[in-house]
This record gives structure tokens, C-alpha cells and sequence, in this order.
């Protein structure tokens, strides 16, 4: 679709517009119209794991980076598919998403 | 100590007829080499807690850093709400007391803080939420402090342009009203503390942006900065919706996501809304400015951002919240609208005290309500930086009291509720 297109093309979406997500699904639509579920870097301990602090370091901490994020959204007014995004947090630029099935997130 | 210029009635008038220039109300410090104290932050908490520990513990010798101007975050991107009415034991001790240090700090600061106590009104849409808000009325006059449950008809006295229409999508049962709640002039609250612990010798130096810790072993001994390397016998964090950037620097993560919040006002309008008033179905609060204007706020935009700048979708749904509480809004223009970044934390409180790393000190977190706060913060964090000892108001406020299970969840609603 062209308006995916020209977000992949450039990797950007000016700062000043809404946040607009580019679904792989659905191309780019309003963030407003997806649930955001945070931080998609971590990874859940093997749920073999007893050790308290591994856990509460999974739930708990967060490296709530000012700059370069990876985290989910869920288009639930959409495809309702998960999607890990690329995103610039002092910015809003919006870089690649994915589905999360598809890089094993889910 | 330097000379102290007092505000009054007669400085007034001899300025005003002799012309004279009113001096700075605080210097613009350079950085020494070393000094008992530094404070990472000059906004309200780290400018409150300066002059604590210069006025109330005989520490002086403290500088406050801030990497912009002082005052410049959120102390002056709020909506100047104060109140006590918190339910949980640890809370209600401490916001009460936060407001008691309201009540004086005009005079304690010898500045005009405009603290105007209007009265604030949490309002119930049912009768199972009026049955809450009584439960927590009981508990504030349990703890001393005022509370008055408000049935419908005494609502529709005080505020009678609310929607009380048979159509009213929220029908309103009554409210919780407390009388010493209201507002507070915010820029003036960073200045009398700045100008206050100016006096009593604090260096507050501008410009000087934190860029790492100086450490011997796990114990932090100063600063490097954008202006030099300063020791520091003890060092506090106070830098709000940052914490995570500056305890990264110390490779410590914290139970942090920084999120924006919108805050609005409108055009200005005569007289009309006398109170604070706080909707009950949704998160959205209301009072207006001295100036005219409207003042309201209501939810965070809903996903980590330092941008400042907030989104629309979250601008439509503050104005349905301000249009279904009260219709007479509709036609009201908003004149702006601005971000501020709030340190979210899993249980909705905030963390004060000492931390992994010897000599300190942070203080973050605090969420949608770190305004009213500002004093007892300061008043409590100067107490814990002197004796390296949690002061009694904040022992439930640790760092690592997830570890422990022993999450302190002010609403009820079960951790992460920021995220619901």
C-alpha cells in the first residue's frame, strides 16, 4: 500500500502527526486504534525457574530507555494481531513492526 | 550568610515609590569542587529538599543541579492540585502532612505561594462508589483531618452547573468533600524554595546537566556533570520522569516506565467554578485559574514517551470527560495544551529513601501526584539525607518493596493499573 510504503521508505513518521502505527497487516493506521503492551525486550524466565528475583526482575524492572524501543501493540480495532514496534520514545519515530508470531514473541 | 532582602508590605511600598530595583531573588551559583550534599534536579522536590536540609537540619553546604532552568519540569506542567484525601495508612499521614506544610509555607518562605484552599469535591456515580468515598472520609477524620460526605441535593447546592439531567450519562449520588484542599500558584512553589534555600547558603546552579556517578565501590561519591567532576558526601536523585536515565548511569533499573500526561486550559471566563472538583467515572479533575481559564487534566496518553507533547486522541477523550460532568464547557475554547513526563510505578507510589549504593538517596516515582507532594517530599528526603535514615512518613515508600510483596496500591485496583 503506498502510505506503507512511504513509511518504510523513509523509516520515519514526522513527530508532529499522531502516532501512526504501520501494521504489517493493515498499513499505517492511528495508534489510537492498537493496545500498547510495553516493553518487547525481555524475555520470561523458563518457567522451571523457582528463583524469586529472576522473576521479579522480569515483571518489575524495566530499562525504560529514552530513545530506541521495542515493544508490543496489539491492533485490536484492527487484525487484532501482535506487533513488536521499533519506536523512538523523545520522538515518536516510528521504525519497522512485525508480527510477533513471526520473530517467535509469541 | 548573605543579607536577606524580606518581602513585605513595606518593601513594597518603598520600592514602589522610590524606584528602587528589586535584586535577584536567588544568585546563579558556579559549581565549587566539593560540598556535603548534591541534589540532582531543581525542580520542586529538589528545591523543597535543599531548603529542608539548610533550614531544619543545619546543612548548608548542599548544592541542587539542574540541567535546564530551575522549575522548569513538572513543577510548572501540573494542574496545582493539593489535597489529603488518601485512604491507605502511610498516605494519609503523609499527604496530610505535605498539606500542613502547605498551609504555612507562605510564611515559612516569607513568598507568596497563592495557596488558595477552595475545597475539593471527588464526586460518586452510584451508590456503591458513594459507600467507598464514605469509607474514606472516615478514614481521613479517623487520621484528624476534614472530610465531609455530600448527598446529591448538597452537591447541587455547592456546584450547581454540574449534569443532574435525567440523561445524565453518570448521574451523580453525592461526593466526598474536603474544604482545606485547593490549589497553589506552581512556578511560585519552585522560586520561594529556591529563594529560600538560596539564603540559607544552598548553591543552585543551572545548566548543569548530571552525566555520571563518581564511585568507590558501591558507594557514590560525587557527580560528573556538563560543568566538572563535584564531590558530594551524599547525593540525591530528584529528577522525576528521568530516573531511569539517571540510575542507568549506576547500571540500576528501576520499577519505572516514564509516560505523558496532558494537562489543559482553556480561554479565560468570569467566575464560575469555585472548587476543585474530581469526576468520579473517569480520571479527570477540574478547577479554574485565578486568571479565568479552566484548568483540567485527566489520564496518562497510554505508552512510554519523553516527547512533552501529547496526543490527540487523549485531548478528545479529556474534553468528553469535562463535557459530560459539566455541559457548560462545550463551548469553552482550549487555548493549550502541554506534556510533562511522569515516572509510572507498578503500584501507583512513589519511592523515598536510601538505595543499594551507599550516601544515596532517591526520590521518584511519583506518578499523577507529585505537585501536592512537594513539601512533606522535601521535608522527609532532607530528614533521610541527614540521618541516613528514613524519616516514619516514608518508610512504606522503599525501593525494593516488590521484592518483598509488599506493593502499597493506593486505589484498590491492583497493581499496574496504569496500564489498564
Amino acid at each position: 500500500m503506498a502510505m506503507t510504503n512511504m513509511v518504510s521508505g523513509s523509516g520515519t513518521i514526522s513527530s508532529n502527526a499522531m502516532l501512526r502505527i504501520p501494521c504489517p497487516q493493515c498499513g499505517l493506521r492511528d495508534y489510537s486504534e492498537f493496545r500498547y503492551a510495553g516493553d518487547a525486550t525481555k524475555s520470561r524466565p523458563g518457567l522451571e525457574s523457582t528463583d524469586p528475583r529472576e522473576w521479579h526482575d522480569f515483571v518489575f524492572l524495566f530499562d525504560n530507555p529514552k530513545g530506541a524501543h521495542r515493544e508490543y501493540w496489539q491492533h485490536v480495532q484492527g487484525c487484532r494481531q501482535w506487533i513488536v514496534l521499533e519506536r523512538d520514545t523523545a520522538t515518536n519515530r516510528v521504525g519497522s513492526a512485525s508480527l510477533a508470531r513471526e520473530r517467535g514473541h509469541v | 550568610m548573605r543579607e536577606i532582602s524580606r518581602y513585605s508590605a513595606w518593601s513594597l511600598a518603598r520600592k514602589a515609590l522610590f524606584g528602587t530595583r528589586w535584586r535577584r531573588a536567588w544568585r546563579a551559583a558556579d559549581p565549587r569542587p566539593t560540598y556535603d550534599v548534591v541534589i540532582i534536579g531543581g525542580g520542586g522536590h529538589g528545591l523543597a529538599t535543599a531548603y529542608y536540609l539548610a533550614a531544619r537540619h543545619g546543612i548548608t553546604n548542599v548544592a541542587v543541579l539542574e540541567k535546564g532552568y530551575l522549575g522548569s519540569g513538572n513543577v510548572g506542567r501540573n494542574t496545582t492540585l493539593v489535597r489529603s484525601n488518601y485512604l491507605l495508612p502511610g498516605n494519609t499521614e503523609f499527604f496530610e502532612h505535605s498539606l500542613k506544610l502547605w498551609e504555612g509555607l507562605s510564611h515559612e518562605l516569607n513568598y507568596n505561594v497563592m495557596l488558595s484552599q477552595r475545597g475539593q469535591l471527588v464526586l460518586a456515580h452510584g451508590p456503591g462508589q458513594l459507600d467507598v468515598l464514605a469509607r474514606k472520609g472516615n478514614t481521613m477524620r479517623l487520621n484528624g483531618i476534614d472530610a465531609e460526605l455530600l448527598e446529591r441535593e448538597d452537591v447541587q447546592k455547592l456546584v450547581p452547573f454540574l449534569d443532574y439531567s435525567a440523561q445524565s450519562r453518570f448521574p451523580i449520588y453525592g461526593g466526598l468533600y474536603q474544604a482545606r484542599a485547593g490549589t497553589v500558584r506552581h512556578d511560585a512553589v519552585a522560586w520561594g524554595y529556591a529563594r529560600g534555600a538560596d539564603h540559607l547558603g544552598v548553591d543552585l546552579i543551572e545548566n548543569c546537566e548530571v552525566t555520571g556517578f563518581l564511585r568507590s565501590g558501591d558507594r557514590v561519591i560525587g557527580v560528573e556533570t556538563s560543568r566538572g567532576t563535584i564531590h558530594a558526601g551524599r547525593t540525591a536523585i530528584c529528577v522525576a520522569g528521568h530516573s531511569s536515565q539517571m540510575t542507568a548511569k549506576l547500571g540500576w533499573r528501576l520499577p519505572v516506565e516514564s509516560h505523558l500526561l496532558q494537562a489543559f486550559v482553556t480561554e479565560p471566563i468570569k467566575p464560575f467554578l469555585d472548587h476543585v472538583i474530581s469526576f468520579g467515572a473517569e480520571l479527570f479533575y477540574v478547577s479554574q485559574s485565578d486568571r479565568g481559564g479552566m484548568v483540567f487534566g485527566g489520564h496518562i496518553d497510554g505508552f512510554n514517551s519523553y516527547t512533552q507533547r501529547g496526543q490527540l486522541p487523549k485531548v478528545q477523550t479529556v474534553a468528553e470527560c469535562a463535557v459530560a460532568l459539566i455541559p457548560g464547557m462545550s463551548r469553552l475554547k482550549v487555548l493549550r495544551h502541554w506534556g510533562g513526563i511522569q515516572d509510572m510505578t507498578p503500584d501507583g507510589s512513589p519511592f523515598i529513601g536510601r538505595t543499594p549504593f551507599e550516601n544515596l538517596y532517591l526520590n521518584a516515582g511519583w506518578c499523577y501526584q507529585g505537585f501536592k507532594a512537594t513539601p512533606a517530599t522535601g521535608w522527609c528526603l532532607a530528614h533521610t539525607i541527614a540521618h541516613d535514615q528514613e524519616h516514619p512518613l516514608i518508610r512504606h515508600l522503599s525501593v525494593d518493596r516488590f521484592e518483598r510483596g509488599n506493593g502499597h496500591d493506593e486505589y484498590g485496583l491492583g497493581l499496574w493499573n496504569y496500564k489498564q
